[in-house]
């Protein structure tokens, strides 16, 4: 299993070097080759339009990268400051984020990024917007169960007994001994969130043409079931395989972190 | 958690109201006039005020939200800005062919991820499990968009065995259902299995083992008694990721549920449909929950009130 993560990886790592050395262009397009399999010159194919699969699915990764990065850095900034403040302070407030939180979770899934991105108009910054909505929940949901079990413990009441402020004990004390479970957490959010963002670009609503997009990719090759297998074979494998490897990760990090 | 009933009604009732509020404020608070994104920048002004009229949106918030939630209770969600047509008729089969597919999904789900985990934990360690076990990882971390084109591929297409998509023929549901299901599948084949294990080496099988109960006996009557409860759960937890998978199974399948109804009405831009959609999903999974945590009760004598 390693073995095959470590592929993975080491498969997107080259891709990446690829797009740095050779400055390819996923746009150029060659009528005479269209949905053709496997070959030298283009290793997995060429889609509906002769564009090169493999250099479209580099910049797709790309793409949905940097997303998932701006995605993953908001939802947690927002989802760990509020979810400390209301494990921290407790009270009202903490009930009130908690009713909140317990709101946004009847939402299943991608429901309520789906439901921003319709009203938004398409593109990355509504994008952005539209999975950071429904992305800081589970971190605020952890974040705030991590702070109210280590609020309590005595090296936090040491500090308090000191003198120190609030913002200086959440940033010296809370926020250090919190990070581990978050950072787990985090690795199965972008897992979960290379899904939604293909699902979004799936139904339309994610990255518009010709931005190469994992999901608009998956939406177009099955329109060419038929013709040409591979295409959805490769894109579909790009995602799953990437998304089982971040998983994994994910899991060996947890197991790590235990012990 | 152990809460009484009324508290559970509570919660379930609240947890509505927002539902509500969320999704009416949805289209209001956003950026921009919704009647222009509606009709677009060339609809002429006599259109825009109609529309405005009919949709209520000349009136200050708190009325059209008051008035909105009023008209909901009554079974009325409005009309479809495209056709004209009550929203509530479109909902009602679109809601009826969703929840048949779920269903199906968690029929196929139930039933073989059961006994699949059961298999696997009987014979512990062979071959099989090991098949079993690889396979259910396989299927968890495959997405919907791309198990489905994979098993019209190999179904429909190599083998010729099912229709592609549509909803012609009975064995039409085959597929999405399978499409939808598999992940689940996965999920309770592993919970399952980690389960059965635990409580095949439990001292309340050990004693049922004493007794001279025949395995049958013990597998029905303890074992799976006792796996029932972590199945709720899951199927409870699961159920959210079930109505999700289920807008993309049904645009790829072209399944006339919810699902394809949301994503058609935002590409048609008919928002009171896409917020109507967005409610009913929200408000099935919530429901789901409530049911869950009242069979928990009947089930698990530890969750009842003494």
């Amino acid at each position: 299993m390693k073995k095959i993560v470590l592929f993975v990886f080491f498969f997107w790592s080259i891709g990446i070097v690829i797009k740095l050395f050779s400055g390819f262009d996923s746009n150029r397009m060659i009528f005479d080759e269209i949905l053709i399999g496997p070959n030298y010159t283009s290793w997995l194919g060429r889609d509906d339009y002769g564009r090169n699969i493999f250099y479209r699915l580099i910049d797709g990764f790309l793409n949905s990268f940097e997303i998932i990065f701006i995605v993953t850095a908001i939802s947690s900034f927002f989802g760990v400051l509020i979810g400390v403040i209301s494990g921290y302070f407790g009270g009202k407030l903490d009930q009130l984020i908690r009713y909140i939180t317990t709101l946004f979770m009847a939402f299943p899934g991608i429901l309520l990024a789906i439901a921003f991105a319709a009203i938004l108009s398409p593109g990355k910054f509504n994008l952005i917007l539209a999975l950071s909505i429904g992305g800081w929940v589970s971190y605020a949901r952890l974040a705030r169960a991590q702070t109210a079990l280590v609020k309590n413990l005595d090296f936090v009441k040491a500090s308090e007994l000191m003198g120190s402020s609030h913002i200086n004990i959440i940033i010296k004390h809370i926020l250090p001994s919190i990070r581990t479970p978050l950072i787990v957490e985090a690795t199965y959010a972008i897992a979960g969130l290379i899904i939604a963002e293909a699902s979004l670009s799936f139904i339309g609503l994610g990255l518009q043409a010709p931005m190469a997009s994992w999901g608009g990719m998956m939406r177009d090759s099955v329109r060419f079931l038929l013709v040409s297998p591979h295409y959805a074979l490769f894109v579909g494998l790009s995602i799953m395989s990437l998304v089982y490897c971040i998983n994994f990760f994910g899991d060996y990090l947890n197991h790590k972190m235990e012990h | 958690m152990k809460s009484s009933l009324p508290i559970i009604f509570f919660s379930f009732f609240l947890q509505i109201l927002g539902i509500f509020i969320v999704t009416f404020l949805i289209l209001h608070l956003l950026p921009g006039d919704p009647i222009q994104v509606m009709l677009g920048e060339s609809a002429s002004l006599a259109d825009q005020v109609k529309i405005r009229a009919e949709l209520g949106l000349d009136q200050p918030i708190y009325k059209q939200m008051a008035n909105s939630f009023f008209q909901i209770i009554h079974g009325d969600f409005g009309n479809s800005i495209l056709t004209g047509v009550p929203i509530k008729e479109q909902i009602v089969i679109a809601m009826k062919n969703t929840y048949i597919l779920a269903l199906a999904a968690l029929f196929i789900a139930i039933i073989f991820g059961l006994s699949g985990g059961i298999i696997a934990a009987k014979y512990k360690d062979s071959l099989l499990d090991k098949m079993i076990v690889s396979s259910s990882l396989f299927f968890i971390s495959i997405p919907h968009f791309f198990l489905g084109p994979l098993l019209m591929l190999c179904l429909s297409i190599w083998f010729g065995w099912l229709p592609i998509s549509g909803m012609e023929s009975s064995f039409s549901i085959v597929l999405p259902a399978l499409t939808l299901s598999l992940g689940m599948l996965a999920i309770i084949i592993k919970m399952t299995r980690n389960c059965m294990i635990e409580i095949i080496n439990s001292d309340a099988v050990r004693t049922a083992r004493a007794k001279g109960l025949s395995e049958w006996s013990i597998t029905i009557n303890h074992i799976f008694r006792l796996v029932l409860i972590p199945l709720i759960t899951i199927i409870g937890m699961q159920f959210g990721s079930l109505l999700s998978g289920a807008i993309i199974t049904e645009t790829l399948f072209s399944w006339d549920g919810l699902g394809m109804l949301l994503v058609n009405s935002i590409q048609s831009r008919d928002y009171p449909i896409t917020q109507t959609c967005i409610f009913i999903i929200a408000i099935s999974y919530v429901l789901v929950n409530l049911l869950t945590e009242i069979f928990y009760k009947i089930v698990d004598p530890r969750m009842r009130d003494t």
